[in-house]
């Protein structure tokens, strides 16, 4: 054991590079070159064929031959489906990201505000439903919002309705589910970032007479900005790709964008224009990846 | 400032029926007799029994388990190297590159991650002749590589509080950087990346879009399967599913933050 220790210091740069160079080719072949891979394809030719598309690249005449094919894209802007699909799932992510925050934002203050001690069991209870199975949590709601389930029979039993709600597949429905289950991605970020805040300075503003209302709105609420973004931005970027919660919530007629991808990809086979519509969502998801890997990147800074 | 407070406390726990009550919802009617899950028909437990004789279920259930032990593994040792690199190196080159790497997989889209990984494979099986088909392997590649960045964010957030000086010490009576962090940092950081461990192994517990993506014939997951059951409608074979899993759960945290919170106890009247 103590040869090997002298010998491995002896390469302490050596090991140095090894712990940087093995993650990063990890993640660089199996998260950043598949990129590449789908934008190869999404300018590839679907085919009936193992597999189904065509060769970019190919060798004929001892020459390479440069096949690309715009047809993908130019069948995206022909079929008013696809941008309607990328327009509902901007509206649902953001539409979802304000419903989170509103719900979330109280949450996180309340154990930001509770305790030291009874911090950390609130915390755990946030994130308890999270360990759960996700798709079995979505699953819930079907049985809550059906219109004979649960939500629909004491809602008739109390009197409130005489006909059962038709919500399940509805985008009601849908705005539910992903609430539910993003609502701990917006509440963290905020409580972390809630925790810190310095209480002197709302007495400060309260002893120079500021409402209470005031006093939030103009210190602690300008105060937790880092923590808006952080949880906006695991909730936004996410759901604009979301597939799942309208796929088993949502009615024929919520058409996103995940939904889409997935029927062309799985149902027609057809992988170059899935690719191409991952492609182009990914584009639009561009501007705020990179908003959160700066705040990221801070967070990773503070370190010193 | 009351109000407020008293405001927060009213959101916070409506919030937490609306987080709770559907859980409770799955456990109760679990245990209906009836097959249409919402009329009750009286006690039974009936749909356990049926959930354990059904073997294609039980099957996907050791695959996703085995998927989520090796995948939390290979998270925590690359996620403790990207954390080492990230909060102890300083500036390097790549360090931006190595940023993003990490970051990007907390938000992006399952659809984009599953799709992409797939045609990866696929071409890879094209050029290289590797992997020749797709199956656990390729799904525990997949949930490795965006377990990592969690796993990095839990691991890098505890080093980055951890005192050096424990550290410089140990160096300064004469430990290699390796032996330090082995003896020192490692002990130290170890509730970290049992946190991390367990993250990674629920979140791949979980996924179903990138599995669906990149599994093959014959390596069906768990979620998976109960996708493609619930799909066509809810069933009360699911229900006693969901309760096993609530169960399971919540008696490990409950115990988990039971035992720690008696330990800083204990600690506490050390002092």
């Amino acid at each position: 054991m103590k040869k090997l220790f002298a010998r491995l210091s002896l390469h302490a740069d050596a090991g140095k590079k090894w712990v940087i160079a093995v993650p990063t080719l990890w993640l660089g072949l199996f998260f950043a070159l598949p990129f590449l891979i789908v934008l190869k394809i999404a300018f590839a030719e679907a085919d009936i064929a193992i597999p189904p598309y065509t060769a970019l690249l190919s060798m004929a005449d001892q020459a390479f031959d440069l096949h690309v094919y715009f047809g993908n894209f130019v069948f995206l802007t022909e079929d008013s489906l696809y941008l309607t699909a990328y327009l509902n799932s901007l509206k649902m992510a953001a539409l979802s990201t304000l419903l989170c925050l509103l719900v979330g934002y109280p949450m996180a203050y309340y154990i930001a505000r509770a305790k030291s001690s009874t911090q950390s069991i609130l915390l755990l209870l946030i994130l308890l439903p999270s360990w759960t199975s996700f798709l079995i949590r979505i699953y819930a709601w079907i049985g809550i919002l059906k219109s004979n389930g649960v939500l629909n029979n004491v809602l008739l039993w109390l009197g409130v309705i005489d006909q059962p709600l038709a919500i399940l597949n509805t985008n009601i429905a849908v705005y539910i589910g992903i609430v539910y289950a993003y609502l701990p991605f917006m509440v963290l970020p905020l409580y972390a970032n809630l925790v810190k805040h310095d209480y002197s300075l709302i007495e400060a503003s309260q002893d120079l007479g500021a409402r209470r209302l005031k006093s939030f709105w103009n210190i602690t609420f300008p105060l937790s900005r880092n923590g808006i973004v952080a949880g906006s931005m695991l909730v936004f970027i996410p759901v604009v790709g979301e597939y799942v919660i309208p796929e088993l919530l949502g009615g024929t007629n919520s058409i996103v964008i995940g939904k889409v991808m997935w029927q062309e990809f799985f149902n027609n086979r057809d992988w170059p224009l899935a690719s191409s519509l991952a492609l182009i969502m990914l584009l639009i998801l561009m501007i705020p990846i990179h908003l959160f890997r700066k705040h990221q990147e801070k967070e990773w800074e503070d370190s010193k | 400032m009351k109000m407020s407070f008293r405001f927060s406390g009213v959101m916070f726990w409506l919030g937490m029926a609306f987080l709770y009550l559907p859980m409770l919802s799955l456990i109760v009617y679990s245990f209906n007799e009836s097959r249409l899950v919402t009329v009750w028909a009286g006690w039974s437990t009936k749909w356990y029994g049926e959930l354990f004789r059904d073997e294609g279920l039980m099957m996907a259930v050791w695959r996703s388990l085995e998927v989520a032990f090796w995948s939390a593994n290979t998270a925590v040792l690359l996620g403790v190297m990207a954390s080492v690199a990230l909060t102890r190196f300083g500036r390097f080159r790549g360090r931006s590159l190595l940023h993003s790497l990490v970051a990007a997989p907390l938000v992006m889209p399952d659809v984009i991650i599953g799709l992409s990984l797939l045609l990866l494979f696929v071409s890879m099986t094209d050029v290289i002749g590797w992997p020749q088909q797709r199956g656990l392997l390729t799904i525990w590649i997949a949930h490795a590589t965006f377990c990592t960045a969690y796993a990095t964010v839990v691991i890098s957030s505890r080093l980055k509080e951890l005192d050096r000086s424990y550290l410089e010490a140990a160096m300064d009576l004469g430990a290699t950087p390796l032996k330090a962090f082995i003896q020192v940092t490692l002990p130290i950081i170890m509730p970290a990346l049992v946190s991390a461990w367990l993250l990674s192994f629920t979140l791949s517990l979980d996924d179903v879009v990138i599995a669906s993506f990149v599994s093959g014939p014959g390596s069906t997951t768990l979620p998976i399967e109960v996708f493609s059951s619930v799909r066509l409608g809810v069933s009360p074979k699911i229900n006693a599913l969901a309760t096993i899993i609530i169960l399971i759960v919540s008696l490990f945290t409950l115990s988990v933050w039971w035992l720690s919170r008696r330990k800083l106890k204990r600690d506490n009247q050390a002092l």
